[in-house]
């Protein structure tokens, strides 16, 4: 790593001089770091409500892939960390993004994932548009449907009709679409300037981002 | 402004979510990070599951 040691606090120079120590000194320190990662992941899914949703053995399961997963993403980048912060903190980052592929694999399996139907009704739904004030965004909603069937590439509209439409958690999509979630966030990112931009033209709403 | 003209504002600032998985832990411990990263803010108002493992490593340090 490129942090030196007169940057770092006491508890990160143990760790890195734990991991970055020959044989048995590291694994103990890998092994040590490896059940911190774990009670982190448990952690951060009891946080989430994941105990509601998923049966014992299978959240076993998740979380310890989730923390084997996050273990060896840090072994890969530990040359990466700069102590820009604690190393616990930069470690534990990598147990949340794990926590996050791994419950949206989840839902991608208990619920599959479809990229072909528009759920235009459960649109105001979605976005708690008030029934009794239709009359304010029915306009909007039509010229919004109108601007999806003619503005959009083939691949802005299934992102769109995925998450916007059908409520389907990003990281699902990412699954299901094998690729990041930052490609996605950018490809729906785009969608709603090319959106906003369409529906200002038309009168629908200001220019203004 | 209702939430579907919310959704369809976009910031320019916005960092997207990989410069803010980039620096997640650096900003989860800044006590001014807004300020000092407004592409990174800009973009956990409007990205729920960035916003949602910053909030899990808020807990994740806190609980430590």
């Amino acid at each position: 790593m490129s942090a030196t040691a007169a940057t770092l606090d006491p508890e990160t120079s143990r760790w890195l001089r734990a991991l970055c120590a020959d044989g048995a000194e590291r694994e103990s320190g890998y092994a040590r770091l490896h059940a911190r990662l774990l009670r982190t992941v448990y952690g951060e899914l009891h946080r989430r409500g994941a105990h509601s949703r998923i049966a014992g053995p299978e959240l076993e399961d998740l979380a310890h892939e989730a923390a084997a997963d996050a273990l060896v993403s840090i072994r890969r980048r530990l040359p990466e960390f700069r102590g820009e912060s604690r190393f616990t903190t930069w470690a534990y980052k990598f147990a949340i993004f794990e926590v996050s592929a791994k419950l949206g694999r989840h839902y991608r399996r208990a619920q599959p994932v479809s990229l072909d139907a528009e759920e235009w009704d459960r649109l105001p739904g979605n976005f708690n548009l008030d029934p009794a004030r239709q009359n304010e965004w029915r306009e909007l909603v039509a010229a919004l449907r109108e601007a999806v069937d003619t503005s959009l590439s083939e691949h802005q509209r299934r992102v769109f009709a995925a998450i916007v439409l059908n409520a389907v958690p990003l990281d699902a999509l990412v699954q299901e679409l094998g690729t990041n979630r930052n490609a996605i966030y950018k490809t729906l990112y785009d969608v709603r300037r090319k959106l906003r931009a369409r529906l200002a033209a038309d009168g629908h709403l200001t220019g203004d981002e | 402004m209702n939430e579907l003209e919310r959704f369809l504002t976009t910031d320019p600032q916005d960092s997207l979510c990989g410069q803010t998985m980039e620096i997640l832990h650096v900003f989860v411990e800044e006590t001014d990070a807004a300020a000092l990263h407004p592409g990174v803010a800009a973009h956990l108002e409007s990205c729920p599951p960035c916003a949602e493992d910053c909030e899990g490593l808020r807990a994740a340090v806190r609980d430590d």
